[in-house]
C-alpha cells in the first residue's frame, strides 16, 4: 500500500490568511499600479492603455499640486502641534499626580469615537448661527467667523479637529515610552543638582528617541492620508482650501470614476508614504550604530 | 501607573521656598490638565447637549452649551426620520463579522507561524510584514473593482470579506503565541492530538488576553471606519453609522437635535466598552503603534 500524500498542517493553518491576502492586498498592488497605466473609467468598457499618460496629466492638473501643497500644510501643521502637546501631556501624566486614570481616560477618549461622526459635531460646534463657538465669541463682543466657509480658516479647522482626534494616540505610545526610562537616570541627575529642563534635555529626550521617532513617523503617515473629518465638514472647499490627495483620489475615482486617473493618484501617495517609511528604517539604522 | 511613583523633584528634602514653589507648580499642572482635559471632552459635551435641546433652543443665537429645557424627543425621533436602526444593525454586522473572522483567520495563521516548522515560514512573515506597512487607499480601486466584479458591491459580503484577515492582527497574535511555554502542547502531541485541537484547545484559551485586545482593535477600527463602507456600499440600506449619518448631514433634511442624538447612541457601544476595560483599547493601541 502506497502512503497517502499528507500536507503539512501548517499549510492549512496558512491558507485563509495566505488567500485573503494574496487576493485583497498584494495582488491589488500591482493591479493598482497597472490600471495607473490605463485610461480607465468605471463607465467605459475601452480602456486604452495610455503608458505614463496619467502621470503626465498630474504633473500639469493644478488641482494635484493644490492636493499636494494641502497635504504638506496639513502635515506641517498637525503633526508637530499633536506630539509637542501629547508630550507635555504624556510628561505631566508620569507625574505622581490625583486623578490620573481620569486625566488619562479624557484624553484618550476621542481616539475610540468616529471620526467622521465627530465630524459631523465640530461642524455644528464651529457653524456661525448654531454653534456654541459663535455664541460666545459674540457674547465676548467679537465678531462670529465662519471658519469652515472661510479660505483661510478651514484648513486650520480641519488641522484642530485631527489634532483633537489623535493627541491621546501619541499620548499613550510616549506614556508607553516614558516608563522606559530608567527612573535612576532622573534620581542621579538630581543628585547632580540638573532642573527640570536639564533633566528633560538630557535625559527624558534622549531616552524617548526611538518612541518620538515612532510617533512622528505613524503620524505623518496617517497625516498624508487624511480624508474622514475633511469629507464631512468641507468636502475639500472652500475653492479647495482643504483638498488633499485623498479627497481628490475619492473625487477622480468616485465622482469622476476615472479609476486610471485616481490609481495614479493613489500610487504617488504610495510612493510618498514608501519614503517616509524608508527614512525611518534609515534612522533606525543610525541610531544603532550609535 | 501609581507604581510610576516619584519623579526626582520630590527626591531633595521640602524646604520653605522650595515646598512652596513646588505646590504652585503642582496648581498650574492640574489648571492646565484640567483645562485640556475639558476642551477634549466639549465636542461630546456638545453632542449630547444639543441632542436634548429642542428645536427653538437649536437656533437660539448666541447659543449656550447647555440646554434651558432639556428633552429627549430626538432619542425617539431618530428612529423614524432616518433609517438609524438599520445604519446600527449594518455596523454591528460589519464590524462584528469582521472582528470574529479576522480574529479566526489571523490566529491561524500567527499559530503556524509562531508554532510549527514547515518551509516558507519565512517568506510567509516576510510579506505579512511588507502588507503592514502598505497603506489602505494604494488597494482601495482595484478592490473596489472586485468587489464590484464579484457582484458583491452593496452586500455584508462585498464589506467583510476583502477584511477577513488583517496582517497587523497575524503580527501581533505571532508575536503573543511566541511567548506561550510549549509544554502543554508537546504533552497534547504525544498523546497524538491534531494540531488543530492544539491550537483550539491550549493555544486559543491562553491567548484570551491578546485575542481581546485585537478584537477590541478591529472591532473600533470598523464600527468607525467611513471611506471603505463609503465606497463598497452604495444604498441607504447598506450604509453604517459613520457613512449613514454622514450622508444625512450632507442632504440637510434632518434637524441638528435628531443628528445629535444618532451620533450619541452610536458612541455608547464603544464608549460603554471603553469604560468597562480601557486597558484593553489602550494595549492595542500602543502595540499598533509599536507594530
Amino acid at each position: 500500500m502506497t502512503r497517502a500524500f499528507k500536507v503539512h498542517p501548517a499549510y492549512l493553518f496558512l491558507l485563509p490568511s495566505a488567500t485573503a491576502l494574496l487576493v485583497f492586498t498584494v495582488w491589488p498592488i500591482a493591479q493598482a499600479l497597472w490600471i495607473s497605466l490605463h485610461d480607465w473609467s468605471f463607465l467605459s468598457d475601452a480602456r486604452p492603455f495610455i503608458g505614463l499618460g496619467n502621470y503626465v496629466e498630474l504633473l500639469g492638473d493644478d488641482r494635484f499640486w493644490n492636493a499636494m501643497r494641502v497635504t504638506a500644510l496639513y502635515t506641517m501643521g498637525a503633526v508637530p502641534l499633536q506630539i509637542g502637546l501629547a508630550l507635555a501631556v504624556a510628561l505631566a501624566l508620569n507625574e505622581r499626580l490625583h486623578g490620573l486614570a481620569l486625566f488619562r481616560a479624557a484624553f484618550f477618549f476621542p481616539v475610540i469615537s468616529s471620526l467622521a461622526i465627530m465630524a459631523i459635531v465640530w461642524s455644528f460646534l464651529l457653524d456661525p448661527n448654531v454653534g456654541v463657538i459663535a455664541g460666545w465669541m459674540t457674547d465676548l463682543g467679537m465678531r462670529r467667523i465662519d471658519f469652515l466657509g472661510d479660505v483661510t480658516l478651514a484648513l486650520p479647522a480641519i488641522i484642530v479637529v485631527g489634532i483633537w482626534k489623535n493627541l491621546g494616540f501619541s499620548m499613550v505610545i510616549l506614556l508607553a515610552g516614558l516608563q522606559g526610562v530608567p527612573r535612576e537616570h532622573y534620581e542621579a541627575a538630581s543628585i547632580d543638582g540638573a532642573g527640570r529642563w536639564q533633566r528633560f534635555r538630557h535625559i527624558t529626550i534622549p531616552g524617548l528617541r526611538h518612541t518620538l521617532l515612532f510617533v512622528v513617523v505613524i503620524s505623518v503617515i496617517a497625516s498624508l492620508q487624511v480624508f474622514d473629518q475633511i469629507f464631512v465638514m468641507t468636502r475639500g472647499g472652500p475653492l479647495f482650501a482643504t483638498d488633499t490627495l485623498v479627497t481628490y483620489l475619492y473625487y477622480q475615482g468616485f465622482s469622476l470614476f476615472r479609476m486610471g486617473y485616481a490609481s495614479a493618484i493613489a500610487t504617488i501617495l504610495f510612493l510618498l508614504i514608501l519614503a517616509v517609511s524608508a527614512g525611518q528604517l534609515r534612522l533606525f539604522r543610525y541610531r544603532d550604530v550609535d | 501607573m501609581s507604581t510610576e511613583a516619584s519623579r526626582a523633584e520630590e527626591l531633595p528634602p521640602a524646604g520653605g521656598w522650595q515646598h512652596v514653589r513646588r505646590l504652585g507648580g503642582r496648581g498650574s499642572l492640574y489648571a492646565l490638565l484640567i483645562v485640556g482635559a475639558v476642551v477634549m471632552l466639549l465636542p461630546f459635551v456638545w453632542m449630547v447637549s444639543a441632542s436634548l435641546k429642542p428645536q427653538p433652543e437649536i437656533f437660539r443665537y448666541p447659543n449656550e452649551l447647555l440646554p434651558r429645557e432639556p428633552t429627549l424627543a430626538a432619542y425617539g425621533d431618530v428612529w423614524e426620520r432616518i433609517p438609524f436602526a438599520r445604519f446600527f444593525l449594518n455596523s454591528v454586522v460589519f464590524a462584528g463579522g469582521v472582528t470574529l473572522i479576522s480574529l479566526f483567520l489571523d490566529s491561524l495563521a500567527a499559530y503556524a507561524l509562531a508554532r510549527l516548522q514547515f518551509r516558507g515560514r519565512e517568506v510567509f512573515f516576510w510579506i505579512v510584514l511588507i502588507v503592514l506597512m502598505v497603506p489602505f487607499q494604494i488597494t482601495l480601486i482595484p478592490l473596489f473593482l472586485t468587489v464590484f466584479g464579484l457582484g458583491w458591491l452593496d452586500t455584508f459580503p462585498g464589506l467583510i470579506v476583502p477584511r477577513a484577515t488583517n496582517a497587523f492582527g497575524i503580527f501581533m497574535l505571532r508575536q503573543f503565541f511566541l511567548s506561550l511555554p510549549r509544554d502543554f502542547d508537546d504533552a497534547a502531541r504525544i498523546d497524538g492530538a491534531s494540531e488543530f485541537r492544539i491550537y483550539w484547545q491550549i493555544a486559543l484559551p491562553l491567548s484570551l488576553p491578546a485575542l481581546a485586545t485585537l478584537g477590541v482593535f478591529h472591532y473600533m477600527y470598523n464600527w468607525n471606519d467611513l471611506l471603505w463602507p463609503l465606497i463598497i456600499t452604495t444604498t441607504t440600506e447598506m450604509r453604517t453609522l459613520p457613512a449613514g449619518l454622514t450622508l444625512f448631514m450632507g442632504s440637510h433634511v434632518i434637524e441638528h437635535a435628531v443628528l445629535m442624538a444618532g451620533a450619541t447612541i452610536s458612541l455608547i457601544p464603544l464608549a460603554v466598552a471603553f469604560l468597562v476595560a480601557q486597558r484593553y483599547f489602550v494595549r492595542g493601541v500602543v502595540m499598533s503603534g509599536l507594530k
